[in-house]
């Protein structure tokens, strides 16, 4: 086996200065602290209970080997014995975003615990591509640590979607997850939920709405989903307030997040089964943040989403009920009096 | 003996028709809306929430032509307050409600050509539509365009969508109390009638 740092294989530095500028800029830009992936430093990270634990990128240097070339779109390679470099492409799904990746949950695996050791020989043997890619039960089932996360539920939850029934073989966790920056989202208590909302869409969109992402997999022409939603009142709105789940899953009681996804005719059409006092997504979306028992929840409001039908401040309510109660009253009492003086005061 | 007076032409008796209809078609479907049941709901959601639209972009045109119609006619001048005295006519008007009308007592300020509300109806009036109206239109703009509403950076929605519930309830006990102080004519239902002929029937002599 050749050791890969005997190649000669440089960066072209001129995107590795545009990246070491760009990326922390970009998430000071959105609001987030960037994960100092490039010099390795612990970097406190909340976890769904609130606490914050230290990174160690122990893993780093180990990882940095493949990420020479694999965190950067071009590679330079100069094999061994030549003088000749060579210059290409790195095939963009082979390319990772180191950042996202030690911001995700698997940030301290190292590259070779899921693919095989064999990658550590450059250039890559040609059956590798094929290797197996392990799913999420292959390593967190059955492990009492991550119950709470019901892996198995989601499993039996998927086998019974339509992804399964009609896809089994060309969907899996990893279609809809990505493997290298999978992160907690619906349990982020952190998070605001409009990006909760955001990064779920962007999962069903990865392929509803890439044509090629689409038809690799259906082999049909991907329909155009603000043509077939166009029957949905205010459709940007609800693009940007719900989750594509919320119609097109079944509610589980088990899970957080909902994994049976249904045939579209059976998706929600009734506006009721949202706007209405017992709003299917108090069940789905609003679930966790009900389970934590925020403020304003207490008083029957949902975070702060403007949910006509289903939003009820006890306050108003009780506000809007005394004043209409008190001039019906008003008007009873005095059309009374009046009834009653008339007959008095008539001569 | 009764006398009559031409309080309410044409356009005045259309307006108010239009305001009539649609206040009630959004009372309606806003409660509908608000307390809907996917089990019973009152009117369907979706075509409660198409009705609330059309009713709520129609008063919004008509409240711009009374807007309008108050800078090119003289109609204005009955919502105009004049601060000298108001307070005395307005303690007048409230005494008679609350004492002199169940005594028998004639009202303080009858209906003329020059004074087609009474203080407090005139109050009222000029709360409702100057200042009533104008919240309830522009939060209703803000939930019917709540894109718009984001992008001018105008705060959260709720408190938009909290004020338009509030602001539905108080016009919806203005509309009761409006109706209930119709019965005040001469007969019972005279000033429902005037509203429709355009002939108010006084039993005062004119003021």
């Amino acid at each position: 086996m050749k050791n890969p740092a005997l190649f000669k294989i440089s960066i072209l530095d001129d995107n590795l200065h545009f990246a070491r500028v760009m990326i922390p800029l970009l998430f000071l830009l959105a609001g987030t602290a960037p994960i100092n992936a490039q010099e390795g430093e612990p970097t406190g990270q909340r976890t769904t209970e609130g606490e914050t634990v230290e990174k160690k990128f122990t893993n780093k240097e180990e990882n940095a080997l493949c990420l020479k070339c694999h965190a950067n779109k071009y590679v330079r390679f100069t094999p061994e014995g030549s003088d000749q470099p060579y210059i290409f492409k790195m095939y963009s799904d082979c390319i990772i975003d180191t950042t996202k990746y030690y911001a995700s949950n698997h940030w301290n695996f190292k590259c070779v615990d899921c693919h095989s050791s064999d990658y550590e020989t450059y250039p890559h043997l040609a059956g590798l591509r094929f290797e197996y890619m392990a799913t999420c039960l292959d390593c967190h089932g059955d492990d009492p640590e991550y119950a709470k996360f019901h892996f198995e539920k989601i499993q039996e939850q998927y086998e019974a979607s339509v992804h399964f029934s009609k896809y089994s073989n060309e969907i899996s966790c990893w279609s809809c997850h990505n493997s290298h920056y999978y992160k907690i989202n619906a349990r982020n208590r952190d998070q605001d939920i409009k990006m909760t909302i955001a990064y779920d869409n962007a999962i069903c969109l990865g392929c509803h709405a890439n044509t090629d992402n689409f038809e690799m997999i259906a082999e049909r022409l991907n329909p155009d989903v603000t043509t077939t939603h166009e029957w949905l009142p205010n459709q940007a709105n609800h693009f940007k307030s719900v989750r594509c789940i919320e119609c097109h899953a079944e509610i589980n009681d088990t899970l957080l997040v909902a994994h049976k996804i249904l045939p579209k005719e059976q998706a929600v059409k009734k506006c009721v089964e949202c706007h209405s006092s017992d709003s299917r997504l108090k069940a789905s979306l609003y679930k966790y943040q009900l389970e934590e028992g925020a403020s304003l929840v207490k008083d029957d409001m949902i975070g702060d989403a403007v949910l006509i039908g289903s939003r009820r401040s006890t306050t108003v309510n009780l506000l809007s009920n005394i004043l209409i109660l008190a001039t019906v009253l008003g008007i009873l009492g005095h059309w009374s009096l009046r009834i009653i003086t008339r007959k008095k005061t008539k001569p | 003996m009764s006398h009559n007076l031409y309080l309410y032409p044409k356009f005045i008796r259309l307006w108010h028709f239009i305001n009539a209809v649609m206040f009630l078609l959004l009372i309606v479907t806003g409660l509908s809306m608000q307390y809907t049941a996917p089990d019973s709901p009152l009117i369907r959601f979706d075509i409660a929430v198409k009705l609330h639209d059309i009713g709520g972009i129609t008063v919004s045109i008509n409240y711009l032509l009374f807007l309008m119609g108050n800078m090119v006619t003289d109609n204005g001048k009955y919502y105009r307050i004049q601060a000298k005295g108001f307070t005395t006519e307005l303690k007048g008007q409230f005494r008679y409600y609350i004492w002199g009308i169940f005594k028998g007592e004639a009202p303080p300020y009858p209906i003329s050509k020059d004074r087609k509300f009474n203080p407090l109806q005139k109050l009222s009036y000029v709360l409702v539509m100057y200042m009533g109206m104008p919240v309830i239109i522009l939060t209703g703009l803000a939930l019917f365009f709540p894109q718009v509403f984001d992008l001018l950076g105008l705060g959260s929605l709720i408190v938009a969508d909290v004020i338009h519930v509030l602001m539905g309830i108080v016009l919806t006990m203005f509309m009761l109390i409006h109706l209930y102080f119709s019965t005040f004519g001469r007969t019972m239902f005279s000033n429902f009638k005037s509203i429709i002929s355009g002939w108010h029937e006084s039993s005062q002599a004119p003021g």
